[in-house]
Parts: structure tokens; sequence; C-alpha cells
């Protein structure tokens, strides 16, 4: 049986050069920010024949303004109308009029009802709430695990979940993917997911504690708890991807980022619970890792 | 074989799956769906200048912040309202209904003002700490005003000296009530008479309440518009959802065999509660809580993959299916619960001090979560007793188990 806690070097770092990395590119790069955040312009046009999303949107892709928000008139039920409304993200006036000439080529002449520069719809205020909201529920999820296990379990799995919720905005960053409002969304989803992993692994580690033999060293014994949740582990992460991936394959475009912090977290959520929060759990109790 | 314990198990399934099959369509049609999902009215308002007030960038920005309260105020979940250009505000709200009560409430001035006889101001909106719909002692919908500490002595002062004589209560220079002062006001409270409906006080308390706007506003259009997530993608984005749920359950029929299927009744079951409950919550379902319900169902599958799996392990130390049936919901019940409270903890943390995407999304995470233990465990358990004791099989592997030990006949 392959020792996870013996070979626990590894893993941290692993963990530690990749949020590194991801910390040197959020420094320097920072995050790109979604429509919501930033505001860019609204187009609102009448087209003398009817279009639907789906022409609309082919069009805004290839001048990359794809998972720009496209709404029709009145769509209830229809799926055409002749009034449309994009909102994009801050473009070059240049590359909005190459994009709104290529409408008119593509789908047809239109009336230009309004071209204008509109804000955001979430302010810094918004993510400071969540935030605040976020960290005061790991609070709590530190106590519930402290009265049900113990307060090094509790450290452990935060710890755990936090790595999560860096790894997703590192990958954000990195490949400067676009965040927009759901993207906290699929952050707290993460977080729940994660915290769900580490503690079935937690607790078959505090049952295997009752019956734990001196001639078995700690080591050992969270070494067993890991494996004999395997099966669980890879189930359970299985299926979640199955249905993460099928959304982030066939979804539609605007929720793509949505589906893809997921995927990248739910794979990280898998790693921190097996590889990170058992050998973390036992350095808070013994100041050291091994057999 | 025990036919009277397989018919229960088959009359439940076929009741659940049958109630799904028919239901599911109309139940999910019958949630209100956010603006991301089904769209709403856009409304575009436009600040003008009037002879004593002039537009300038603060004001447009201020006015935006208090159009925000209002539209909050109103308990629309997840509504847009975003400044365009230099002079306009685009606010768009999920399906409302009758929008054009809402729509009148955005570019209502609210200057609410207490004149004495002679008609000079003595009171305004400033001098107000809260504002609420109340329904008096006469049975009559009224808003009850608590003013600031400011307020209230100026409210003392203006009762004190025209005790006998009318004051006006003035919203937007149209008189909203003329009573006739009694007895001196101390207390820094009053009321506002002349609701006709509850609905109507409810809208002036929030107008009170959120503030005046510092300009002139003028609706310009509103228009209904489709999902902000866009009809092409939310269409893909149900298939794709479609075809990840049907994964899974393929994947737990695959690997679980008769539990397996056990399982999937058991997430219909839920998915349809799920639903119920958040009808009867007259929930609005947004991108956000929908995340909250694939957290809640990969809570559930999970939840039956801890128990199967229990189960595997006690019948491979040779106990026999129904005692490591047991067996093994006991042991896996333990981490099922402490996971799924931890993680209602925080969606509990979350509705009360999130906003917006937050909030739709811990309201489907804690209703999932609650839900999910029911059905996982539960239902689960009790369709899978009936099944085991029908008798129906003995062999493991119908149960996933691959390799079995000699169970005990």
């Amino acid at each position: 049986m392959f020792s996870i806690v013996k070979n626990y070097k590894i893993f941290f770092s692993i963990t530690i050069i990749f949020l590194l990395i991801g910390f040197g590119s959020i420094v320097t790069r920072g995050f790109n920010l979604g429509i919501d955040f930033t505001g860019g312009s609204i187009v609102d046009l009448t087209f003398e024949n009817p279009v639907n999303v789906a022409q609309v949107r082919d069009v805004l892709k290839e001048h990359d303004m794809g998972n720009s928000i496209i709404q029709l008139e009145n769509s209830d039920g229809k799926t055409e109308a002749n009034s449309v409304l994009i909102r994009t993200g801050v473009v070059e006036d240049t590359e909005l009029r190459a994009t709104m000439n290529d409408l008119q080529s593509k789908l047809g002449n239109y009336q230009i009802q309004r071209v204008e520069q509109v804000g955001a719809t979430i302010g810094s205020e918004l993510v400071q709430q969540a935030a605040m909201a976020i960290v005061l529920s790991w609070v709590l999820m530190i106590a519930y695990i402290t009265f049900r296990f113990e307060f090094k379990f509790a450290i452990a799995a935060i710890i755990a979940l936090i790595i999560d919720v860096l790894v997703v905005l590192s990958y954000f960053s990195l490949f400067q993917m676009e965040m927009d409002s759901s993207f906290v969304a699929a952050l707290l989803t993460v977080v729940g997911y994660s915290v769900n992993g580490t503690i079935v692994i937690f607790d078959r580690i505090r049952e295997n504690l009752k019956i734990h033999r001196r001639s078995e060293s700690l080591g050992e014994m969270v070494d067993n708890s890991i494996w004999q949740c395997m099966t669980r582990t890879i189930y359970t992460v299985a299926t979640s991807l199955f249905a993460i991936v099928s959304i982030f394959l066939f979804g539609g475009e605007t929720i793509h980022n949505f589906s893809f912090a997921m995927l990248v977290g739910f794979a990280s959520g898998a790693y921190t619970s097996i590889f990170l929060a058992g050998p973390m759990w036992m350095f808070l109790k013994n100041k050291k890792i091994g057999i | 074989m025990r036919w009277n314990e397989l018919g229960k198990f088959l009359i439940i399934s076929l009741a659940i799956i049958g109630g799904f099959c028919v239901y599911i369509s109309p139940l999910s049609n019958s949630i209100k769906q956010g603006l991301d999902l089904q769209g709403g009215t856009h409304v575009v308002l436009q600040a003008v200048d009037t002879p004593e007030l002039k537009v300038d960038d603060d004001a447009v920005n201020r006015s935006v912040k208090i159009i925000e309260r209002r539209v909050n105020e109103l308990g629309l979940t997840e509504p847009v309202i975003q400044r365009q250009g230099k002079d306009r505000i685009i606010v768009e709200l999920p399906g409302v209904k009758d929008p054009d009560k809402a729509i009148a409430m955005l570019g209502r001035t609210a200057l609410l003002e207490f004149k004495d006889v002679s008609g000079k101001t003595v009171l305004t909106g400033k001098d107000l700490k809260d504002a609420k719909a109340q329904i008096s002692q006469g049975n009559q919908s009224v808003v009850g005003l608590e003013f600031s500490d400011e307020g209230g002595k100026k409210l003392a002062d203006l009762t004190a000296r025209n005790i006998g004589k009318p004051i006006a209560i003035v919203l937007d220079g149209e008189v909203l009530t003329n009573p006739v002062v009694q007895e001196a006001i101390t207390g820094g409270r009053a009321q506002i008479s002349g609701s006709r409906t509850m609905e109507e006080a409810e809208h002036l308390a929030i107008l009170l309440r959120s503030g005046s706007l510092p300009v002139k506003i003028e609706v310009m259009e509103n228009r209904t518009v489709g999902p902000t997530l866009g009809q092409d993608s939310k269409e893909k984005s149900i298939k794709a959802f479609g075809i990840g749920v049907i994964g899974v359950f393929v994947f737990m029929i695959l690997f679980y065999r008769l539990s397996g299927i056990v399982a999937c009744i058991a997430l219909l079951l839920y998915v349809m509660m799920l639903l119920l409950v958040m009808r009867y919550l007259n929930a609005t379902l947004t991108l956000p809580g929908i995340a909250g319900i694939i957290l809640s169902i990969g809570m559930a599958v999970d939840a039956n993959v801890l128990i199967f799996e229990r189960f595997k392990e006690e019948i491979r130390n040779g106990k026999t299916l129904r005692s490591a049936m047991d067996a093994g919901f006991n042991r896996a019940f333990v981490t099922i619960f402490d996971s799924n409270v931890t993680t209602l903890m925080a969606a509990v943390i979350l509705f009360y001090l999130g906003t917006g995407p937050i909030k739709g999304f811990a309201v489907t995470l804690a209703i999932g979560v609650i839900l999910s233990m029911f059905s996982a465990i539960t239902v689960t358990k009790f369709l899978l007793r009936f099944l085991i004791s029908s008798n129906f099989t003995k062999n493991p592997a119908f149960f996933g188990v691959s390799a079995p030990k000699e169970v005990n006949k």
C-alpha cells in the first residue's frame, strides 16, 4: 500500500509550488474581472428581420465577446425577436464598431436605439460582504468540527478548504479567465464540497482512533483510514466530475467559467482531502509527520 | 420469496418514478426563476434637470444607490441596477407579474414634508429613522414613522405649537393626509394614514426608508427581456445538466446494482421534494441556486456511496445482507450527519449575512442538504429493507459486491 503520510513532503511541495505560482500571478497580473464587475457597453438594436440569441452570439464570438449578455425583447416562449439588447465588457470603440458592422453584414440591417457605456452591477461592497459572510461561516465550521471531533481536525479541514479556494483563484488568474457574479457561487460550492470530503476522512480517523492498537503507529493508522475511504472518494469524485464536466462541455457559453471554477475546485478538493488533510492533522497533533 | 414485501417495494418505487414523470415538468415550471434564467423587465430611467436641481455625476450616483435600496426592499431576487452613460440608470427586475407598480416606485422622488398651517416645511424625510407599514387600531393600513432624535424634537415642537390646528403630510407636493393635532407628540413617532391597501402602505414605507432622490428621475422606457444567461445558453445548459445527472445514475446502477437503482429512485424523490419546498417558500431560482442544488445532489450521492461502501465492507466481513445493511446505515450515518451539518451551518450563515447570489446559493443548499439527508438515508433504507426482506435475492453480487464470501444461508 502506498503511504500518503510518508510521502507528505511531495504532496505539500506540489501544493506550495502551485500556490506560489498562483500567488505570483495574482500579484502581478491580477484577475480578469467580468462584465458584472467592470461594466462595459450596452448596444440596443432593432433588426429588420427577427434574429435569435445564438446568431448574435456567433457574430460576437468572432470578436472575442462570446460571453456578452444578450437578451431579446419579450423572448418569453419566442426564440426570435427584432429587438436585441447586448451588453459587452469593456471594449475599444473601433472593435465595437467592427462588431456592429459585422452584425449588419451577417444578420441584416438594423436601427440603433442606443450605444452607451454602462457601469458595474457588482460593487466592492458586495464582494466585501461576501468575504465577511464566508469567513464567518468558516468560524462556525471550526466550532462545529471542534465540538464533534477536536480543534486540530477543524484547523486542518479549514486549511484544506482555503487551499482549494486559493487554487481556484490561482487558476483564474493564471489563465486570465473571466470572473463574473456566478463565480462566487461556484467558489462556495467548492468550499462545501471540500469540507464534505475532508470530514469523511477525518470521521474514519476518529473511528480508527478508538480501536487504535499500540503496535500500529499513528501514521499507519492515518494511512489506513485514507485508504479505507479511497473507493468512496474516487466514486464520489467521479460522479460529481461527471456532472460538472458535462455542464462544462455541453453547457452554454455564459456558464463556462462557472462550471470551470467548480471543475478545478472539485479536483483540488479531492486532492486536499486525500493527500493533505490527514498529514496536516498529524502535523498539528505531533508537530512532526512520519511513521 | 415474500411477495408481500416485494410488492411494497415495487409499489413505492413505481409511485415515485411515476410521480416524477408526471409532476416534474409542471412542478419545475411553477418555480419562479430569476433574471438570469427567465428574464424580466428592463427599465431605463433618466435623470432630468429642473430649474432648481441640476443633474451632476454625484446626484446620479446617489440616485443609483437609492433606487438599488428600493428594488432590494421590494424583495426581488438578484435584480440588476446599472448606471448607463452620463445621466441614465438601467434597472432590470426579475419576472414581476405586474411591473407597472414597481416601475412607478423607482422614479418617485419621495420627498416627505410635514407642513404647518402657514405652509412652512418643518420636517422632511431626512429627519426619519425608519418607516414601516402597519395595521392601525382602526384596522387601517398605515405607515408608522420613527424620527431621529433631532427630528423627534422638531415634531414635538411642531405639534406643541399647533394643537387644535391641522398640519399637512406631503409627499412630492401631494398631500397624503391632513390630521388635526390633538396633543403634542413627544415620542418621536407618528403615523401616516390614507393608504388604501397594505401593499400601498408597504410601498410608501419603502420609499420613505430609502430616502428621496436628489434629482428628478423619469421612466424613459420599459420592456420585457429574455434571460441574461441567454436563451441559447440556457437551453444548452439544461441539456448538459440532464446528461450529467443521467451519467451519475448510470454510474450508480453499474457499480451498486440494486442498491444503485434504489438510490436513484430516492434521488428522484429528493428532486421533487426540493422543488416542492422551493415552491412552497416562494423562492426564486437563479444560477447560484442551481449551484447549491448541484452540491446537494453531490452530497446525496456521496451519502449513498458511503452507505453502500460500508454495506459492502460488512458483507465482506461475512455478515448477511440484512445485518450488513443495518450496520452499513448505522455506521455511515455519523459520517453523513457530521459532513452535512457542517455544510448546513455554513449555508445558514451565508443566508443571514449574504446578499444576492450568495443568498440564492445558501437557500437551495440548506433546503437541499436537509432533504437529501432524508432521501439518501431514510428513503433508501426503507426501500432497501423491503427489497432485502422480500428474499428476492441473497446474492450480494446484485448489490455490487464483487468478491463475496460465502454468505450464511
